[in-house]
């Protein structure tokens, strides 16, 4: 794989040859205006409902390994 | 009317044949049902057993394939990923309840490219689409579920996702009409994220008319997207016979551009029923869009490494336990994601990473400005820009699968109208044969105009369909 990512990162390096000092980037297409909804409680997914996809729900949280292996 | 008959019909006549009871939804319905469970092309992930009954709407009783990237509620959604396997969303994407509440219901779940990444559906998990018109060949992608569920007569449309062609080039290699709207007019709320600032949803269907009247239910500000704007005035169905007075630009640097021979005949034939129909073809350079691929896969990696780091094997999907937590983390992933979203996500946070941030990421959105400005200066005088859709027809499977630049490479087309965030349109133009011999295959012609310019793209191509008149079918 790595010789495939530098063959694309070396296509990609033909935008190292232009001007583009003065353009400004666009991150966004859409002309967006902040809109803030009224704060308002609304209800949400109850946790049980929530829990049924994951892999090890356990006391109504989601369940992992612990971050450091056991000793 | 005979099972054959019903099949036949566009989705705009079936509705309303529906709608003034002339056939039964019912019927309808179970037809398609039968049909999509004849699938020999692995072009669904998932089907339907019972319809909606509903019968009301503009889109009353109409079944729709649904690329496996739209959560649907209590349905299998895998975005083709193993990661995802089994997983049921809480909830579906505002999409498809949109083409619900215009009556419409879901037929099937279509196959895709692993995470819409890919351009030959040969990226998914769960094997490769095959082409209705040679079944040795890629029906395209990252939609070639859709497109082939369509086009082999296992659905009467469907939608899919574009972030970079991915309705319009399968949509070409199929020989149906594929449209990418506006980034904006459809809601992405429930549409599993690739790249955010270019995913947008769209219609595969047979005809123009019937993409018109899709995109009509489809489009809509939502509250859950903040950059869903809809279109303004709505979507109605075209009826231009003429291009009189439009001006068409070819963009300047095509004749130089690596098109096979048949394409580049049938897009020229195409170029000569626009000006028969009225319209005027002139040359418009756009210096920039051959870096559209090189700003792409930069832009949309990135993007993509964010948007994935979501599966991790904690809240939804795939777990594979291994010692602790990072250790599960990393064999999740290292399991769950195949080679080319992996190859996605390591370009993407390589050109995000702190040295190469600015040469890689900054470089890339400063091309996009210039792609867009590009676009915006010809569409100063001209109302269109015509490209061939995809520089080939339909490849062979596997032929492209060791070389992924080579496969990037076929969305050359397609991507600097995704950069630039405007609609365009993928109509079938003729037949050519592939370059090395061997039957004729469907040629996408593709029409993009400016932003929100749907409608009156949408008139265009109709009139350039009706011009065309391709009737040719897979297997006949």
């Amino acid at each position: 794989m790595a010789g495939e990512l530098s063959g694309i990162l070396e296509h990609v390096d033909r935008i190292a040859a232009l001007d583009l000092d003065d353009v400004p980037p666009t991150s966004h297409v859409v002309a967006l205006e902040n809109a803030l909804r009224a704060d308002e409680p609304r209800p949400s997914w109850p946790v049980q409902r929530v829990l049924e996809s994951a892999p090890d729900p356990a006391d109504g949280a989601f369940r992992v390994p612990s971050p450091q292996a056991e000793a | 009317m005979s099972t054959s008959e019903l099949l036949e019909l566009s989705v705009a006549r079936a509705a309303q044949r529906i709608a003034a009871g002339e056939i039964s939804a019912g019927e309808y319905s179970e037809a398609w049902r039968g049909a999509a469970a004849g699938d020999e092309l692995n072009a669904y992930l998932w089907r339907a057993e019972d319809d909606t009954g509903e019968t009301e709407g503009p889109l009353g009783g109409i079944p729709v394939a649904v690329k496996d990237i739209f959560c649907t509620e209590g349905v299998p959604t895998t975005a083709a990923s193993r990661i995802l396997e089994g997983y049921e969303p809480l909830y579906t994407a505002t999409a498809v309840r949109r083409l619900a509440g215009a009556g419409a219901e879901i037929l099937g779940k279509t196959n895709m490219d692993e995470f819409a990444m890919g351009s030959s559906n040969e990226n998914s998990a769960f094997g490769p689409v095959l082409n209705p018109w040679d079944r040795e060949r890629v029906p395209g992608g990252s939609s070639g579920g859709s497109a082939a569920a369509v086009a082999g007569g296992l659905a009467p449309c469907a939608i899919g996702t574009d972030t970079g062609g991915s309705i319009r080039q399968p949509a070409a290699l199929c020989g149906i009409v594929g449209l990418k709207p506006t980034y904006g007019a459809i809601s992405r709320y429930g549409m599993i994220a690739f790249a955010s600032s270019l995913d947008q949803c769209g219609p595969l269907t047979r005809d123009v008319t019937d993409a018109a009247l899709l995109l009509s239910a489809l489009q809509g500000r939502d509250p859950c997207d903040s950059t869903s704007v809809g279109i303004e005035g709505g979507v109605e169905a075209p009826r231009r016979e003429d291009l009189a007075g439009l001006r068409f630009a070819v963009p300047s640097e095509l004749a130089r551009d690596q098109i096979d021979p048949g394409v580049r005949a049938v897009f020229e034939g195409t170029l000569e029923r626009i000006e028969r129909l009225g319209g005027e073809v002139a040359e418009a350079p756009l210096p920039h869009a051959e870096h559209g691929i090189s700003a792409y896969y930069v832009i949309a990696p990135a993007e993509a490494s964010s948007n994935l780091a979501r599966y991790d094997g904690v809240r939804y999907g795939l777990r594979e336990d291994a010692g602790d937590l990072v250790e599960m983390y990393e064999t999740t992933r290292a399991e769950g994601f195949g080679d080319e979203v992996k190859r996605r996500i390591m370009l993407g946070t390589y050109a995000l990473s702190s040295g190469y941030y600015e040469a890689y990421y900054g470089r890339a959105q400063r091309v996009r400005t210039k792609i867009a400005t590009d676009f915006a200066a010809a569409f100063a005088d001209f109302d269109f820009v015509v490209t061939p859709t995809s520089p080939s027809v339909a490849f062979r499977l596997g032929e492209k699968t060791d070389d992924p630049l080579a496969m990037y490479l076929n969305d050359f087309f397609t991507v600097p109208m995704s950069l630039a965030g405007i609609p365009a349109i993928s109509i079938p133009a003729g037949l050519a044969a592939p370059e090395g011999g061997g039957a004729q295959l469907p040629v996408g012609f593709q029409i993009a105009a400016p932003a929100f310019a749907e409608q009156s793209l949408l008139e265009a191509a109709y009139a350039l369909e009706r011009e065309i008149g391709f009737d040719a079918r897979p297997g006949g």
